[in-house]
């Protein structure tokens, strides 16, 4: 079971990272949210894949039986909502970019390539 | 009884003072007057708070609050040592300044879109990074910052600047999603993930590939949050389209954040500079990495016309120098880098909110059509002249020590590459100067282009927020002796404890004799 899950996270990271490395923005936003799914489940994999019983350690025992860590699923948790919480910022801003712009190619957003850049013109004129 | 409540919970008011006003602002948020003096009233209390923190960090009390009173292993806690509160009242220092010059820079629309909650939740994530005690915590203010930021960025909703937070979005995602990956082998390797406690299991451990592993990808996602060499096209691309009021603040902060988190998970985690490290081959990385940021970033910043790319080109070069500190893995070099982040965090906050002020008096932030301010603002000009040589390191001011600390650190070193550091970061040095003068005579000494065209005037509000970074970098030139004694004190305590025992070396199992054997 952990073989299968390292593969899947596997899998995840090659497909978010080819597009992650895409000019079109949408299929960025797309892969990094994959990148964040991959991620997920290496931190659900930290805590081992064991059997469902409840992580309480039985009495007058130390160690925690064969139940699995409990820890890492509040950390997954908490990556799940703080990932989808900029996967949201992300997507919003693509949006303005469509709508003020209307292109998502990351080589056609000029805006702030061209913003103070060495080579446009003197303001004013006079030289 | 309130004042012991008061004083155990110390650790939490540089955090809880600004992220309950950032409520409290958000509510308000139909009523900017109203907005602004809560905002206000909570920067200088965050400075007063992170003020005692340091008094108490100083005196080498370590002040420990644990959530729910759930100790070191199972909850989160928050330490107070000196390393994290000296930079936490930086902070505030920083926040009081932007606080300052946002009374002239920040009017009622940007209000209306959200500055004083977003600021004020800003300084919330970043005194949070400093003083939180667990690794994952670190992560999740690290995202909070950058939630909060990118809001800051896109204040004023402009094409410029929802394409470059659409860069610095994606690239510190990224980043983060390095960070979380490092995170979780570290817990499934060490099964904790508090950072004092990982140090304590981690020293003595031969490196391992997942040690390894989680060590470098922490290393790569958090060099990307601080703009180093081959991951810092982020940070060009988006700081310079930010309002400049804002831009200040990030340029303060938020790389230095990045490399805060830095020195603490290497140095304190990962032995980086103890006898054993649990990763190998990290300095020589970082040294690379330094050099290069530096000379790329100093000569891109001298090709620049604008004030902001000029300056957000300084931001990386400087954390280049951070970065050289640490690459010498001794406390020495590591007192120099906590020192430098102190100076650099000021004087970087104070050039760029003296950019603000150079294009509300000329018109612009192109330096071509710059010149001649030094008439009607002979006062201005003095100051910017202070931030600028001490950026370049020019004595007595903070930027001078803080160069010769990591210089010295570096020669003491005694490293094979130490001589090639110290040229490349003597010639930066010098190249930094030389940007830095040409854009101070271009904007203040030569005469205007149109010679008709009188300067405006510049907002006192404007004139007293560069006053106090100028006069904070010229005082931290002066107190040197304590500011030195504290960063060295910090190293000291940032660098964990000698292993108790070692684990007896791996010793190869005697060979079972062979079955049949005679």
């Amino acid at each position: 079971m952990s073989v299968l899950l390292a593969l899947v996270a596997s899998g995840l990271v090659g497909c978010g990272l080819y597009m992650v490395l895409s000019r079109h923005v949408v299929r960025m936003v797309l892969g990094l949210s994959l990148l964040t799914t991959a991620v997920n489940l290496v931190l659900f994999l930290t805590g081992r894949v064991r059997s469902t019983q409840p992580p309480l350690i039985r009495e007058g025992s130390e160690r925690l039986g064969d139940s699995a860590d409990p820890l890492p699923q509040a950390l997954v948790l908490t990556a799940i909502v703080i990932g989808f919480a900029l996967t949201v910022i992300l997507a919003v801003l693509t949006l303005r970019a469509w709508r003020a712009q209307g292109t998502v190619r990351s080589d056609e957003l000029r805006a702030a390539r061209a913003l103070g850049d060495p080579s446009t013109p003197e303001p004013g004129g006079d030289r | 009884m309130i004042a012991d409540v008061l004083r155990d919970g110390l650790a939490l008011w540089p955090v809880a003072t600004p992220l309950a006003a950032a409520a409290l602002a958000t509510l308000l948020h139909r009523r900017p007057a109203l907005q602004r003096a809560v905002m206000e009233a909570a920067v200088a209390l965050t400075l007063v708070a992170a003020a005692l923190l340091l008094a108490h960090a100083a005196r080498g009390e370590r002040l420990v609050m644990a959530f729910g009173g759930w100790g070191a292993p199972f909850g989160v806690t928050f330490v107070a040592e000196r390393l994290g509160a000296a930079l936490c009242t930086t902070a505030a220092a920083i926040a009081v300044a932007v606080a300052i010059f946002a009374r002239a820079d920040v009017r009622a629309r940007r209000r209306r879109a959200g500055f004083d909650p977003l600021f004020l939740g800003m300084l919330a994530s970043v005194n949070g990074a400093f003083l939180t005690g667990d690794l994952f915590n670190l992560y999740v203010w690290f995202e909070l910052m950058l939630a909060t930021a990118l809001g800051l960025m896109t204040l004023d909703r402009r094409r410029a600047q929802i394409d470059g937070a659409l860069r610095y979005a994606a690239m510190s995602m990224m980043g983060a999603t390095f960070i979380l990956v490092g995170i979780g082998l570290l817990y499934g390797a060490v099964g904790t993930l508090d950072m004092a406690d990982l140090s304590r299991a981690i020293a003595g451990r031969a490196p391992s590939v997942t040690l390894t592993t989680a060590g470098y990808l922490l290393l790569a996602g958090l060099l990307l949050k601080s703009g180093v060499f081959p991951f810092f096209f982020w940070l060009p691309a988006s700081y310079h389209t930010a309002p400049i009021g804002v831009a200040a603040a990030l340029a303060g902060l938020l790389t230095k954040v990045a490399f805060y988190a830095c020195l603490r998970v290497l140095v304190l985690v990962f032995g980086v500079g103890a006898s054993a490290p649990a990763v190998s081959g990290m300095p020589p990385l970082l040294a690379l990495l330094a050099a290069l940021t530096m000379l790329v970033s100093v000569l891109a910043a001298i090709a620049q016309v604008d004030v902001r790319r000029v300056l957000a080109f300084h931001v990386m070069g400087q954390v280049a120098y951070l970065v050289m500190g640490l690459a010498l893995a001794s406390s020495l070099g590591t007192a120099a880098a906590i020192f430098y982040t102190m100076h650099t965090m000021l004087v970087q906050t104070g050039l760029f909110l003296g950019a603000g002020a150079i294009a509300r008096a000329g018109g612009g932030y192109d330096l071509r059509a710059a010149g001649g301010l030094i008439r009607e603002h002979p006062f201005f000009a003095a100051l910017f002249a202070t931030l600028a040589l001490s950026i370049s390191g020019v004595p007595p001011l903070s930027g001078f020590w803080a160069k010769a600390l990591v210089i010295d650190a570096a020669v003491r070193a005694r490293l094979p590459w130490s001589w090639w550091l110290i040229a490349i970061a003597l010639v930066t040095g010098f190249l930094t100067l030389y940007s830095m003068s040409t854009l101070w005579t271009q904007a203040f000494w030569r005469p205007p282009k149109r010679r008709e065209r009188r300067a405006r005037p510049i907002p006192p509000a404007m004139v007293a927020a560069v006053a106090l970074m100028a006069a904070c970098t010229l005082g931290l030139g002066l107190a040197i002796e304590p500011a030195v004694r504290l960063s060295r004190a910090a190293a000291r305590e940032l660098a964990p404890e000698p292993p108790r025992q070692r684990r007896p070396p791996d010793v190869p199992p005697a060979l079972p004799p062979a079955r049949g054997a005679p």
